[in-house]
């Protein structure tokens, strides 16, 4: 393997984002209501349980079959193309909110789930965490198994009325959600 | 001690020479440990609001699998060409100074990250940025509002004509101000690469005071965050010129992978 370049350090996204990065739309991987369609959200919480109203997530996921999504399309969502990708502000009680589909298994037997992406102003770089929705294969997945079992709760989401709630604690002792680094990272 | 300067009620109480002492101190301690860091740390006391918002475990090992190892493809009918230039938005020209910021966006193994989303936003030239949130006494330019977005081409390079931005005055201590910065965000080959920044600009003042930008500790690391001004960007009696160059986490897919696409 070739010696690896140094990455360009991340930042904040700051308290300002707020105009520039939503947009008509981000949260609607699908448009709400429509077959299949599922509310995939919940609350992003600090060190002292206060919500967080200024996070920024972003959800990107496999189709309802598994399929990896290659249309284009995002930034200017025709209400029939499903790109995989969506982004969503928390609002002031520090709720997130996106209509999205089930992802299926991209790969055969293993556990979907949808990858999240956490920015928030005093939080200094991007956080990773998986969202597996509840069922059967979550028992063989080798990333919950490398978990002890209170910390593999955090990463599983809990169907409700609406779909699938997914509370994210930036801060919280045993109860914090576990964030992912990857083998590209460098601390 | 004389002259102690009337503290605003919105102001936090910690004078900046405090904040300079941890600033200093969190970096000597780096020095001493002899492990390079590459990146900002998650904990870092004196950006005050990430005292209760840094996750207190260890970030947890994961291999990529499965959507991990793709991202999103963004193409012309997300960007419009014009969405690079932020002077030309408005019914008139901005006030401030014309620059123009390009560079070149790689992944760890030096492959060009091709036709992938990089957006911007910043303040104007008088450090205001157009979000309620932001009421420091400075004007709003009704011709700017600092926010852009483009691809890259097919060699990983971007480009944006904008305004230098303002320093700006915030509330993490009194008198706390931030360097002019352009915030960036982007996306590799692979979403495990997706990050967002601040780009700076050479021989800011401010860097020394400022928790953001020095919680980075390493600073071979910060210098990766700072613009470099290239006379041949310069373009004449047109616009001063910026090069940035951004280099990506390594992503896991081979150049076989990559070489499919095309």
């Amino acid at each position: 393997m070739s010696t690896l370049l140094t990455a360009t350090p991340g930042q904040t996204v700051g308290p300002f984002y707020g105009y520039a990065l939503p947009f008509d739309r981000c949260d609607e991987l699908v448009p709400p209501g429509s077959p299949g369609a599922i509310q995939f959200h919940g609350i992003v919480t600090d060190g002292e349980g206060n919500p967080v109203p200024d996070a920024l997530l972003e959800i990107w996921q496999a189709d309802a079959d598994g399929g990896i999504p290659s249309a284009t399309g995002s930034l200017r969502r025709d209400g029939w193309t499903f790109t995989g990708w969506g982004r969503a502000a928390t609002d002031d009680a520090g709720h997130y909110s996106f209509s999205t589909v089930l992802p299926g298994s991209s790969t055969t037997g293993s556990a979907p789930f949808i990858l999240v992406t956490v920015f928030a102003r005093g939080l200094l770089n991007r956080l990773f965490t998986r969202a597996y929705p509840p069922g059967d294969q979550l028992a063989n997945d080798p990333l919950l198994n490398s978990l002890p079992a209170h910390r593999r709760q955090t990463l599983i989401a809990t169907q409700d009325a609406t779909g699938l709630r997914f509370d994210i604690k930036l801060q919280a002792g045993d109860d914090e959600t576990v964030f992912l680094s990857y083998p590209g990272h460098r601390p | 001690m004389t002259a102690t300067p009337t503290i605003n009620s919105d102001s936090a109480s910690a004078r900046q020479a405090d904040v300079s002492n941890e600033i200093r101190a969190i970096e000597s301690a780096y020095q001493r440990s002899g492990v390079e860091e590459t990146q900002p740390r998650l904990d870092y006391a004196p950006y005050r609001s990430s005292v209760l918002r840094h996750p207190t475990k260890d970030l947890h090992h994961a291999d990529p699998e499965g959507i991990e190892l793709w991202t999103p493809c963004f193409g012309e009918r997300d960007v419009h060409p014009l969405e690079s230039d932020l002077t030309i938005q408005h019914a008139g020209a901005p006030i401030g100074e014309r620059i123009v910021v390009t560079g070149r966006i790689v992944d760890g193994d030096g492959r060009p990250v091709r036709r992938q989303l990089v957006e911007i936003w910043q303040a104007n030239a008088g450090g205001r940025y157009i979000h309620k949130r932001d009421q420091h006494p400075s004007p709003i330019d009704p011709n700017f509002t600092g926010v852009g977005r483009c691809l890259t081409d097919d060699d990983g390079n971007y480009r944006f004509t904008t305004i230098k931005p303002g320093p700006y005055p915030w509330k993490n201590h009194h008198n706390a101000w931030r360097p002019a910065h352009i915030h960036f965000s982007l996306f590799g080959t692979e979403f495990t690469q997706r990050m967002i920044t601040q780009m700076y600009f050479p021989g800011d003042p401010l860097f020394a005071l400022d928790p953001i930008y020095q919680s980075i500790t390493d600073q071979k690391a910060r210098d990766r965050l700072v613009a470099t001004y290239d006379h041949d960007v310069t373009t004449h009696e047109w616009a001063t010129g910026y090069r940035w160059d951004i280099v990506l986490t390594g992503s896991s897919r081979t150049p076989v992978d990559e070489g499919a696409e095309h």
